[in-house]
């Protein structure tokens, strides 16, 4: 006998993501989740964030990785409340993950919740966490031809960092090739090049978050349209 | 899986089933999801549950979109997304983002013991 099922897979991921979502818009803070190889300087564009916005906002970070709490230590150092979630193996975060770190948060305390993601191009594509928006990193040394070999984060993401943009010179990375490739995935995510450390180029991001922060805060909605970022989302 | 086969064998107890011959998935060509991974999970974990010595069959969703503005409905692959009719790129996705389970297929206890439907 045939019965339907008709399910979504990652049902309790989806099921917890929409409450996350909830207790983020009752609480008014604006949620980035932050997509990246392990290396590609996550951590280093989040305290560059942090000094040009925490003027302007109250801002935590839940920070993702396997094992360690060593980028929690530097951002707790920075003066920014910071959770560090270890996910003992798992490559990615999901839904639960963030609800038991938020738990441990006063959100009402907070504007801009920032997620630093399992650094990994692939999982954590598919792992709704209740967030704004999923803005991805790729670094200069990585090469301009990732977006061929891990399509689906570039054309999820809303927008792109291009960082370590200050090595450009010694790379062999070609960057008009790379902008192609990646508005081809994605015909309207902005790309932001610039480098965390020398702080060139961060106040192009910064200004387009905050626009995005704003944006919420005045109640337009998650995001109006993002092209193939779809709108069958809740 | 083991989402997949939690969300099956509470759906087959609740019919009464005594076995899970067959379940059905739904995957989206868009999706980060490896067929073959599925399977190796699939007979992984499925001896000792209801679907031990079942199939899984997985059945892949092509990517399509509708233009916001036109509203043409068009199937695409994962590069230059954009409307056939007029090239706008702001398109809604319709389909290839799938990870559903849709359907299970069972034996109840009246059934005779045949193995697979």
């Amino acid at each position: 006998m045939r019965v339907d099922v008709s399910a979504p897979i990652l049902a309790r991921n989806e099921r917890l993501a929409a409450e996350n979502r909830q207790r983020f818009a009752e609480a008014g803070v604006f949620v980035l989740d932050l997509l990246a190889s392990p290396g590609a300087g996550k951590t280093s564009m989040i305290l560059a964030t942090i000094d040009a916005l925490r003027d302007r906002y109250r801002i935590a970070v839940i920070e993702g990785d396997i094992a360690s709490s060593v980028d929690a230590e530097k951002i707790k150092a920075h003066g920014v409340p910071a959770v560090q979630i270890n996910t003992g193996g798992a490559c990615h975060l999901e839904s639960d993950m963030i609800r038991r770190a938020v738990d441990t948060l006063d959100l009402d305390e907070i504007d801009l919740l920032i997620i630093e993601n399992v650094g990994n191009l692939v999982c954590p594509t598919d792992f709704d966490l209740g967030e704004h928006a999923k803005v991805m990193i790729l670094s200069v040394p990585e090469g301009h031809d990732k977006p061929y070999k891990y399509p689906n984060i570039f054309a999820r993401a809303e927008a792109v960092i291009l960082n370590k943009y200050d090595t450009l010179s010694v790379f062999d990375f070609d960057e008009a090739e790379f902008r192609e490739v990646v508005s081809r995935l994605n015909a309207v995510a902005p790309v932001f090049p610039l480098s965390a450390t020398t702080g060139e180029g961060v106040d192009a991001w910064t200004a387009w978050l905050a626009e995005r922060i704003e944006a919420v805060r005045a109640g337009s909605g998650p995001a109006g349209l993002v092209g193939q970022e779809g709108t069958d989302e809740t | 899986m083991s989402g997949v086969l939690e969300a099956c064998t509470a759906t087959a107890r609740r019919e009464g089933a005594t076995r899970i011959n067959e379940i059905r998935v739904r995957v989206g060509e868009l999706s980060e999801v490896m067929e073959d991974a599925l399977r190796f999970a699939f007979e992984a974990l499925s001896p000792g549950t209801l679907a031990e010595g079942g199939h899984l069959v997985v059945e892949n969703v092509a990517a399509t979109s509708r233009c916001v503005e036109c509203r043409v409905e068009f199937s695409h692959g994962r590069f230059d997304v954009a409307c056939p009719q007029c090239g706008n790129v702001f398109c809604e996705a319709v389909s290839g983002r799938e990870l559903e389970i849709e359907s299970i297929d069972i034996d109840l206890p009246g059934d005779r013991e045949e193995g697979t439907s």
